[in-house]
């Protein structure tokens, strides 16, 4: 019997696959254990179920409806800085939660620009502490990506079709119905499930925005119930609600969840001859400017407001910022150690039908996993000892889905392409990984690596629930300035945080672009 | 050289029988229609494709089981056969030494295959920097450097142009003679490579003819080769 070409063995990846599934498991048991300490659930669990759901239904429906307007006028219009503009919507996915909420604070805040403006007019300010803050930075974050799905749907409106539209004379209206709304049928749900799942396991915003009976969402419970009264048996129910509120949405949407969009954003515009009128024109302007500046001001305003502060920040700002480093640089490696077995298995797998677990991650709360391990490890060593290991680890995992998504295509092409030369040379083993597979990768490796660092330095998270007052990275070190009301300090530490995980993505991206493969 | 026992192979509902032999220093075509199983064919000798029944002796050796690169065979592919990435000498050390880490000695015999088919020069280049021709040069001192018992050409040439391929089948002949390899190549004109082989295999809907001599096959071909050959 012989046998199709398989140049690496797969056994790495099955062992990476059975950690990742012993680390979950282990952290569930331990939940479930902690479960019968607790007496039932109460109406402030309820209330975060509810919150937990209404949030994330109304950031997904405002996103995804200011993102059709949006990814019409840049599919059907080519202006100075369009690529910029498509490249400047894949930001927010390595953009450190916090520092978005710090700009977005600068804008819309009680003395944020927004309202100073409303104020010079004599209208009322807008608040932007409570339910509406978090759906506005779950939009702020959302957005660009529904733009960028719906996006892609646009393009991918084969060109002949428009030629036809402007060979018939067809008005816009009419493109619109035959050609466009068609494919937003199709692609808008699923943008719509993505956002509502992602929203579903959002803490860092909740924490800096929400709070309060009505807008705490089942993770800012846990962390509650965890800091505040120290109850493991309701952090327990907590995360099992967690899991069982985001993984049955993951599981329902499955099948028609986009896979999400980790590359790179592409610039193409077919030639349009249709949507020709001044008043359309302008329209599309409209949009690409308000989408422009609800990106561009809140980091504008980061920036400025940075630069005043780099000079009022404390020692410790540094001394975290160079945690946070090294617990990047720890989570980078570790993700890259697990990512690449396990996609080397999954490409060499004949169905590849466990890559359609990948969305699942999604569904995957930091602060349930942190929760179990706290319970886990608690009894025997103190837990804030082990909050940076900890802290890199689920950094890892997080960032796992995207780094399989993003290594799974070119190492199946290299399969494809230079599995059989490969295999009549004898390349086999560790020679193909060092010769062939890693070299051919090195682009994605980059990308993919450099997205981790860049999440796993702007993270807060489960750091929260771990560390004490001696231990911080740099995003906790920001919260806890914005706590304790040194806005100035907190603003330099934004800048700064923005520079390491723009530098740290740059970085490995670089390296991975570095070499032309050929 | 090559023995086919009661061979049965294939894959996704194709099924190609062969038994035949090929001796040692033999330079066998193989001709036939589109997908009438001439790739499938060298793709089951160079261990690519399932065997359901039946043996693959080299050199009186079963290799039915046996991984491509234990086989004695060096192959070459219609395309593919150099990584991109690879320098044209590293791509030629590969049929040295698969881990690439060559002694002096070693990479001596490189320059000296690469001298031979004439890239001394383009031993730094990659294979985006070569012409086609160039390419296949390079993929031939590689053929050199394995030194197999057994050489398999999957119309590797097909995307040169007829003075091209003419130059490339005629080196390939000159590697062979120093060889003294058996050889099976894949043509869809067999007219080109009379003058260089011995043998003719003729494929037909999966059903593969046992070698004649080439000369009278194409002089008096039977009539499921001349409805091929049109004429």
């Amino acid at each position: 019997m012989a046998r199709r070409a398989q140049p690496i063995s797969t056994w790495p990846g099955i062992i990476a696959a059975v950690c990742i599934v012993v680390v979950v498991l282990a952290a569930f048991v331990a939940i479930g254990f902690r479960v019968e300490d607790t007496t039932g659930l109460r109406v402030a669990e309820w209330q975060a179920v509810r919150f937990t759901l209404v949030q994330a239904f109304f950031s997904a429906l405002i996103s995804v409806v200011l993102a059709v307007p949006v990814a019409r006028a840049l599919a059907r219009r080519r202006m100075p800085g369009h690529a910029l503009l498509v490249t400047l919507l894949g930001a927010p996915f390595i953009l450190p939660v916090i520092v978005a909420v710090l700009g977005l604070l600068a804008i819309f805040g009680r003395n944020g620009w927004l309202n100073m403006a409303l104020g010079a007019v004599g209208l009322p300010e807008v608040a932007i502490y409570g339910a509406h803050g978090v759906v506005l930075a779950h939009v702020f974050f959302n957005m660009p990506l529904a733009t960028r799905l719906i996006l892609q749907g646009w393009q991918a409106i084969p060109a002949e079709q428009f030629r036809l539209v402007a060979q018939l004379g067809l008005r816009s209206g009419t493109v619109f119905r035959t050609l466009e709304w068609p494919m937003l049928r199709q692609v808008v749900p699923g943008a719509f499930a993505l956002i509502f799942v992602i929203c579903l396991t959002s803490f860092a915003v909740a924490l800096t925005l929400g709070g309060g009976p009505k807008a705490t969402t089942i993770e800012l419970a846990i962390y509650q119930a965890f800091r505040f009264d120290f109850d493991l048996g309701r952090a327990a129910v907590l995360s099992l609600l967690q899991l069982a509120v985001a993984g049955g949405a993951a599981l329902l949407a499955l099948s028609f969840l986009p896979p999400m969009v980790v590359q790179r954003g592409q610039d193409r515009v077919p030639q349009r001859w249709d949507a020709r009128g001044w008043g359309l024109r302008a329209l599309d302007a409209a949009w690409i400017t308000f989408a422009a500046g609800f990106l561009l001001l809140p980091l504008a305003s980061v920036v400025i407001a940075g630069l005043g502060g780099l000079l009022d920040m404390p020692p410790v700002v540094w001394r975290s910022a160079w945690t946070s480093i090294w617990v990047a640089a720890l989570s980078t490696c570790l993700l890259v150690t697990i990512a690449l077995p396990l996609t080397a298995w999954l490409a060499q797998s004949r169905k590849g039908g466990m890559e359609g677990v990948t969305p699942l991650g999604l569904a995957a709360s930091p602060l349930m996993l942190g929760t179990g391990w706290f319970i886990l490890i608690f009894p025997f060593v103190n837990p804030a000892s082990l909050a940076l290991p900890i802290t890199a680890s689920v950094n890892a995992l997080m960032a796992l889905p995207f780094a399989v998504r993003i290594l799974l295509p070119p190492m199946r092409q290299v399969l494809t392409d230079y599995g059989r030369l490969s295999a009549g040379l004898g390349l086999r083993g560790w020679p193909f990984w060092r010769i062939v597979l890693l070299p051919r990768l090195r682009p994605a490796l980059g990308f993919a690596a450099g997205l981790a660092a860049a999440l796993s330095v702007g993270d807060l998270g489960v750091v929260a629930l771990f560390a004490d007052p001696d231990v911080a990275t740099l995003p906790l070190q920001m919260y806890r300035l914005l706590g304790s009301y040194r806005t100035d300090a907190a603003a330099g530490a934004a800048l700064l945080l923005l520079a390491l995980a723009l530098a740290m993505f740059w970085l490995c991206d670089t390296w991975g672009r570095r070499r032309d493969p050929g | 050289m090559i023995r086919v026992e009661g061979l049965r192979a294939g894959q996704g509902g194709f099924v190609l029988r062969a038994a035949f032999d090929v001796p040692q220093g033999r330079r066998v075509a193989v001709a036939g229609p589109s997908g009438a199983g001439k790739s499938t064919l060298l793709g089951v000798l160079g261990g690519y494709t399932r065997v359901f029944a039946g043996k693959i002796l080299i050199n009186g050796v079963d290799v039915t089981e046996a991984a491509p690169d234990a086989r004695g065979i060096a192959m070459l592919f219609q395309d593919g056969n150099l990584f991109p990435h690879l320098s044209v000498a590293q791509n030629v050390g590969l049929g040295v030494r698969p881990s690439l880490r060559l002694s002096r000695t070693e990479m001596a015999r490189v320059a000296q295959a690469l001298e031979r088919v004439g890239l001394a020069d383009l031993a730094a280049r990659k294979p985006g920097a070569l012409s086609g021709g160039q390419q296949s040069r390079a993929a031939l001192a590689r053929v050199l450097l394995q030194s197999a018992p057994v050489l398999l050409l999957d119309e590797p040439f097909a995307a040169l142009g007829p003075a091209l391929r003419a130059e490339m089948l005629a080196l390939t002949a000159e590697v062979v003679a120093e060889s003294g390899a058996t050889m099976m190549m894949v043509t869809h004109a067999p007219g080109e490579v009379a003058e260089m082989v011995d043998d003719l295999i003729f494929v037909d809907a999966g059903e593969v003819a046992p070698p004649a001599p080439a000369g009278d096959a194409l002089a008096n071909p039977p009539p499921a080769l001349r409805a091929y050959l049109g004429g």
